[in-house]
């Protein structure tokens, strides 16, 4: 065997082991997807839409209340965290090149890899313990704080796509700063900055750590945001521990509707970039 | 001081210096563009030609640490003073960039009407009517009128930089700076835009930069030679052309150097 | 220096009003843009205000505890609640044994992926697969321990632990009986949740290394491995290793899927069939309980230590990625 055979062999069988490798780590996906569809379809029915949890052990119900609360919090989260993180990112994107924009840049990049449990404390400390009582509300600023470091980002990354020379032209024709910034960047960049925010809508949909000592979860269906509340990761977190079998079917069902919700909203993100093609040169 | 019935504009810089942090770009140029007439800039790259003419929208000073000495006066009025609004400046001053660079998210129409709205809101009449005033001037009404709510990115590079001449001329400027306009146009559209600057300098003292002689040769009335960031020579363009009084500007014109 | 006379031209008499009113509008300043400014500023000033207030709140819930049992709360085993003695050492040892499991088994599976999704795969299956990678990380934790409690334990028990046990049972952190929650548990479920991050952190940063890197690589005659391993691998090196210690910062905080496949029990052993305890996991399963403000008080001490420890992994990660990959957003997105 030659010097060169034998490097060519040894190229291919390392392409090969990444190939492995690779399948490997998308395997775990597909058996999870699988295994979601699999155990969990046969639970939905309308019911499981419509009603709301029954007394332990009985079977039936729904979690019906679950994803109404699931969308009251979110929606509340967003409302909050998206105007904080958009603008924080406008700010690193247009002002942020000083001292400033480096330190906010990189506590943003800290502050995403921060575990949710401990934002979810301490949302507890300002908002559970001195009204002495666990709310909806007090769920959804939590999440919002996941949320703003990563739209943050996200939205200076778009706005930063922006070509210079777009922002010149407008200068260029007596347009001052905040009117280029908000009438040109930020509207070339807007498919992008969407799409940020879908996607951290997706991911903080699914989160649980934070809302375990905030909205607390709630058995019965409430609309009332100062009043603990359900979400389908709580659910699914107490039905997957419980004792009940009847609790496991749910507790499968209701996270196949969780990752049905997140993929709709995260391929709803790609999609908005996709129609707006010409929009980022 | 006394206005005459007749006033033309004046624009001139007197001993304008351009920096950028300590290095400077533009040294000590005095410079007249008459009214209603082409005055092209020429010279090699890197000459300050473009910084020039940045320094007359005060474009220049957008750049992080650049700095301008000098003044540049309009009428008298030096655009460098205190108390005068850049902004408002730019608004009177129309700027054409190399590379076309029409809004992506904005209609034909949206993007010639983009510098009327800022000066405050106008019956929709008088928008419509300067948009085609605009899109005349440039030579490009009869190939978009049908489709004005169109997106412009459909339209070639020639034609967006007509655009963006339209757009650069709706708020009716006093004054037209054009950047190498057709240094990313294909002939066709180099000559259409020549044309446009033979059409423009009735309504409008245009000031172009290129790096084409035979380009400055064709459009200009006046032409001014740079190098090294000072001002070698200008005059009439037949007789900077013909016979230039200055050594280097020859040497530049016959192609000794560049 | 040539100035030019003011020659007379033809063309229109202008007409226009007199010098002093022509510019008339050039006078005055223009404030909106100073206040567009601070808005903005203002915005962003959240972030610090964010992080201070974390921190803030966590070291002052966290004083009485710290200054009851000081150091020893590192390396103390106990943890008494009733009779009010905490220490976290379990812990601690947890989090990083389950962490640092998670990477073995992540990192070669991740950089495969990254590997693949750059140099080897056939164009047209590139956004595919990276959309697949991508889906991984959108699962949320509590399905994914979901998926641990009721389909990875068992698998593990019925083909992983029993080969593991035939071949190498007189290795230490092989011994003992299998009851499936476990340490072991724990560290699989993590490598699956933290591929996606490594692979998508990784990926950015091998294709911020220069195509030229690569082609002169294979112009002197290496083969594809080659190249890879020895052009584009070393050159985004810093920024591999900030990827891994991205997922790292990840691991040590997961929460959810870890809680519910790892055991928790405040036991320290090596092997990895134990149950075990993890930072996240015992705040997530034991604040509710917490009775006593000393209890809390412990528990928030965990929380301080938990996120110490995060943010100086993340910030030791983002100078390395920086370093390759200038001041992207890469790894900042919610994946």
């Amino acid at each position: 065997m030659t010097r060169a055979f034998r490097r060519h062999l040894y190229s291919r069988f390392m392409t090969v082991v990444v190939i492995l490798f690779s399948f490997t780590a998308v395997l775990a996906l597909v058996l999870i997807l699988g295994d979601l569809v699999a155990k969990g379809a046969s639970s939905i029915d309308w019911a499981f839409f419509t009603k709301s949890p029954v007394p332990a052990g009985q079977t039936g119900g729904g979690v019906a209340n679950a994803i109404v609360g699931t969308a009251i919090i979110v929606g509340l989260a967003a409302l909050i965290g998206v105007p904080i993180g958009v603008g924080a990112g406008m700010y690193l994107a247009e002002y942020g090149s000083g001292r400033l924009g480096f330190m906010v840049r990189f506590i943003a990049d800290v502050l995403n890899g921060t575990p949710s449990i401990v934002i979810g404390i301490v949302g507890w400390t300002f908002l559970v313990k001195p009204m002495s009582k666990f709310s909806a509300l007090a769920g959804s600023v939590s999440l919002a704080i996941l949320m703003i470091p990563m739209l943050a980002r996200t939205t200076e990354e778009m706005v930063r796509l922006v070509p210079h020379s777009l922002r010149e032209a407008a200068l260029a024709l007596g347009y001052p700063r905040w009117r280029t910034s908000l009438k040109i960047v930020a509207r070339t960049a807007l498919g992008g900055i969407v799409t940020g925010c879908l996607v951290g809508i997706a991911r903080i949909a699914g989160e649980t750590a934070p809302l375990l000592f905030t909205a607390l979860g709630n058995l019965n269906f409430s609309l009332s945001v100062g009043q603990p509340m359900q979400t389908l990761s709580l659910q699914i977190y107490v039905y997957a521990t419980g004792p009940f079998d009847e609790w496991h079917r749910m507790a499968w069902a209701s996270a196949l509707v969780l990752m049905g919700l997140v993929l709709v909203i995260s391929i709803a993100a790609r999609w908005v970039t996709r129609q707006r093609y010409g929009s980022v040169r | 001081m006394v206005a005459s019935a007749n006033t033309r504009l004046r624009l001139e810089t007197v001993r304008l210096t351009a920096l950028f942090g300590g290095q400077r770009a533009v040294h000590d140029v005095s410079l007249l563009f008459p009214a209603n007439t082409v005055t092209a800039i020429i010279g090699p790259s890197g000459c300050g030609k473009s910084t020039m003419l940045r320094c007359l929208n005060r474009m220049h000073e957008l750049t992080p640490g650049a700095s301008v000495v000098g003044e540049v006066l309009l009428d008298d009025l030096n655009v460098y003073g205190d108390g005068i609004n850049p902004i408002e400046l730019r608004r009177r001053v129309g700027m054409v960039f190399q590379r076309p660079t029409p809004f992506p998210t904005m209609s034909i129409y949206d993007n010639v009407a983009a510098g009327l709205k800022v000066n405050g809101k106008r019956p929709q009449r008088d928008t419509d009517d300067a948009v085609s005033r605009a899109l005349q001037q440039a030579a490009l009404w009869d190939e978009v009128k049908d489709r004005l709510h169109t997106s412009a990115l459909q339209l070639s590079g020639g034609q967006q930089q007509r655009l963006c001449i339209a757009r650069a001329v709706a708020p009716q400027p006093e004054i037209l700076l054009l950047d190498e306009p057709t240094a990313s146009l294909d002939p066709a559209g180099t000559q259409r835009i020549e044309e446009l600057c033979h059409a423009l300098k009735r309504l409008y003292t245009i000031v172009i930069v290129t790096h084409n002689m035979q380009q400055a040769a064709r459009v200009s009335d006046y032409t001014a030679f740079m190098y090294l960031g000072r001002l070698v020579e200008v005059g009439r363009t037949e007789d900077i052309f013909t016979k230039p009084k200055v050594e280097q500007t020859e040497a530049y014109i016959t192609g000794r150097f560049g | 220096m040539t100035s030019l006379p003011n020659l007379p031209i033809e063309g229109i008499p202008s007409g226009r009003p007199s010098t002093e009113t022509r510019w008339q509008s050039l006078l005055g300043a223009d404030k909106s843009d100073r206040i567009y400014q601070r808005i903005l500023t203002g915005f962003a000033l959240a972030l610090p205000a964010m992080i201070l207030i974390l921190f803030l709140v966590l070291l002052i819930n966290a004083l009485p505890a710290i200054k009851a049992f000081g150091a020893k709360f590192l390396v103390t085993s106990t943890w008494d609640p009733v009779a009010e003695v905490y220490g976290a050492a379990p812990m601690i040892f947890g989090t990083l044994a389950s962490s640092l499991l998670a990477l073995i088994i992540a990192v070669p599976l991740a950089l495969s992926v990254a590997v693949l999704l750059t140099e080897f795969a056939p164009r047209s299956l590139r956004q595919p697969i990276a959309f697949l990678v991508e889906l991984l990380a959108a699962i949320p934790s509590v399905v994914y321990g979901l998926w641990g409690v009721f389909v990875l334990i068992p698998f593990l028990r019925s083909y992983v632990v029993p080969p593991l046990k035939a071949v190498f049972g007189w290795l230490p952190i092989f011994q003992g009986v299998f009851y499936g929650n476990s340490l072991l548990a724990g560290g699989v479920i993590l490598a699956i949740m933290i591929v996606p991050y490594i692979a998508a952190v990784s990926r950015e940063v091998l294709l911020a290394v220069p195509g030229s890197q690569r082609e002169a690589a294979l112009a002197m005659g290496a083969t594809r491995w080659e190249a890879v391993r020895s052009a584009v691998l070393p050159y985004g090196r810093a920024g591999l290793i900030g990827a891994v210690i991205l997922g790292l910062g990840r691991a040590l905080g997961e929460t959810m899927a870890v809680t519910m496949v790892i055991g928790n029990r405040h036991d320290i052993g090596v092997s990895l069939f134990q149950p075990a305890y993890t930072m996240a996991a015992a705040i997530a399963n034991e604040f509710s309980e917490a009775t006593t403000s000393m209890y809390l008080s412990a528990l928030f001490e965990v929380g301080l230590i938990l996120f110490v420890l995060t943010v100086i992994v993340n910030a030791v990660a983002r100078i390395l990625i920086w370093r390759v990959a200038r001041g992207t957003a890469v790894g900042s997105r919610a994946l």
